[in-house]
């Protein structure tokens, strides 16, 4: 059989966008809305998950790895398309370009939350209420947060959309119109818990 | 006067494979229920252009002239489609014609195409009858599936779906969405079947199927309602199972 890897890394970037890098989204998303409960029960729940049992190894599996296959990868979809949205104005066009233009913006914001937390407290810095409320108090990096996890959830989002089709999940007309709403519906909870958390950082 | 009535058109024309393109604009009497092709052919009887300059005739492709062939496919005020069932009094003026530029330009508005058959060969878009000796009659296909088989089988290879597609293009080597919609038709047929899996293997290949990005563009384009989505699901569903086959082994196919 003649090569076959691109098949083979097209199928694993799909999935590893939704196993294991959408879970951890969720599981992240989900545990620091804990921040809604104040400070104290923030601290307490990044306290539990920082301190997880193996966890550099639980972090190079589940989200190093297959972030940076999943980024690279991506990257090399993004830039071989040619949108053409002006000749064909179709939502699914539309999501299309709009899975890659997020797809490099989460790339970027993604790139720099890890630099700015995960990097810094392997050089000493303590991940609490207090760094992301220092992080969050500046009006540009609020911003930039903001539309870096809304581009995130989004990527997400609309990419179970894509897996569900790529995987052959979803193949009739009728269920790729519900498997649009059902994933509007899981942007539109992840995007609630999200902003939620991030205002109450402030 | 309707006498006076003209019809004006802005035609891309390239004189060879590999020279610049350049427009030029034509502008010629109407006659009711002109075709595009129709106009091309005024055009050609005497080829000179709106400032008055002699030209030469406009290059491009035709067989059928009832939208079943294909070959006269080209971008009409932007979209890609068959230039016979392009009619006139149906499209805004100046009428733009270029050639589908996602396949390698020959002249003018004809392109060359081999690159989908080439494809179609790749993954044996037919059904294999042939034998050393009389096979018999194969399988009988129930009335129902020959419907549903017939609205698949009315591709005409004609590139539409590929020139409306974002992933098609120099930078990738997808086969386009036309294949998914054949290697499905062909193994949808009871003898087609029995050579499924060498079907999707081909498929599999590097430059084979994975370049799809679901923007779903080629339903909306395809001049003949082939419903090309559905067929690229299906198939991704039918190589997801092939691949696990593959990878796991299996005691058939």
């Amino acid at each position: 059989m003649a090569g076959n890897r691109e098949f083979f890394n097209r199928r694993l970037h799909s999935l590893l966008g939704v196993i294991p890098i959408g879970v951890f989204l969720v599981q992240h998303l989900v545990v620091n809305h804990f921040i809604t409960g104040g400070p104290e029960s923030f601290n307490k729940a990044a306290d539990f998950m920082g301190n997880l049992p193996f966890q550099i190894v639980l972090e190079t599996v589940v989200i190093y790895l297959p972030i940076l296959f999943h980024a690279i990868y991506g990257l090399y979809i993004a830039f071989t398309a040619n949108s053409n949205v002006n000749k064909y104005g179709t939502y699914r066009n539309w999501m299309y370009i709009l899975q890659r233009i997020s797809g490099v913006i989460t790339l970027i914001f993604i790139a720099w939350h890890v630099w700015q937390t995960r990097v810094a407290a392997a050089f000493g810095a303590e991940v609490s209420y207090d760094m992301m409320h220092d992080i969050l108090s500046s009006p540009f990096m609020f911003v930039f947060y903001l539309v870096g996890v809304l581009s995130t959830i989004f990527h997400f989002a609309n990419g179970l959309w894509s897996f569900l089709v790529s995987w052959g999940i979803t193949v009739s007309p009728r269920s790729q119109v519900i498997s649009t709403y059902v994933t509007i519906g899981v942007f539109i909870v992840l995007a609630f818990i999200a902003v939620q958390t991030l205002i109450a950082f402030v | 006067m309707a006498e006076n009535k003209t019809v004006k058109f802005t035609i891309m024309r390239q004189d060879s494979e590999n020279s610049a393109a350049y427009e030029e604009e034509f502008e010629i009497p109407y006659r009711p229920n002109m075709n595009v092709i129709s106009a091309l052919m005024e055009i050609r009887k005497n080829p000179v252009n709106v400032k008055g300059q002699a030209t030469t005739p406009i290059t491009w492709d035709m067989n059928c002239l009832e939208e079943v062939c294909g070959a006269c496919s080209m971008v009409i005020n932007g979209k890609p489609r068959q230039s016979c069932s392009a009619l006139v009094d149906q499209l805004t003026q100046p009428i733009r014609l270029e050639p589908m530029r996602t396949f390698p330009v020959v002249r003018d508005l004809q392109v060359d195409r081999s690159r989908m058959f080439d494809s179609l060969k790749k993954v044996k878009a037919w059904i294999p009858i042939d034998g050393t000796y009389d096979l018999g009659p194969g399988p009988r296909m129930p009335e129902k599936k020959r419907q549903w088989a017939y609205e698949l089988s009315k591709c005409m290879t004609c590139g539409v779906c590929l020139e409306a597609c974002p992933n098609v293009n120099s930078k990738t080597n997808f086969m386009g969405p036309a294949v998914f919609n054949q290697v499905r038709l062909f193994n949808a047929h009871p003898t087609g079947e029995m050579n499924k899996s060498e079907r999707l293997n081909a498929f599999m290949e590097d430059g084979g199927m994975q370049g799809c990005g679901n923007s779903q563009n080629c339903v909306q384009a395809c001049p003949k309602g082939i419903p090309i989505t559905t067929s690229i699901a299906a198939v991704n569903r039918d190589a997801t199972m092939q691949a696990f086959r593959n990878f796991f082994g299996s005691d058939h196919d």
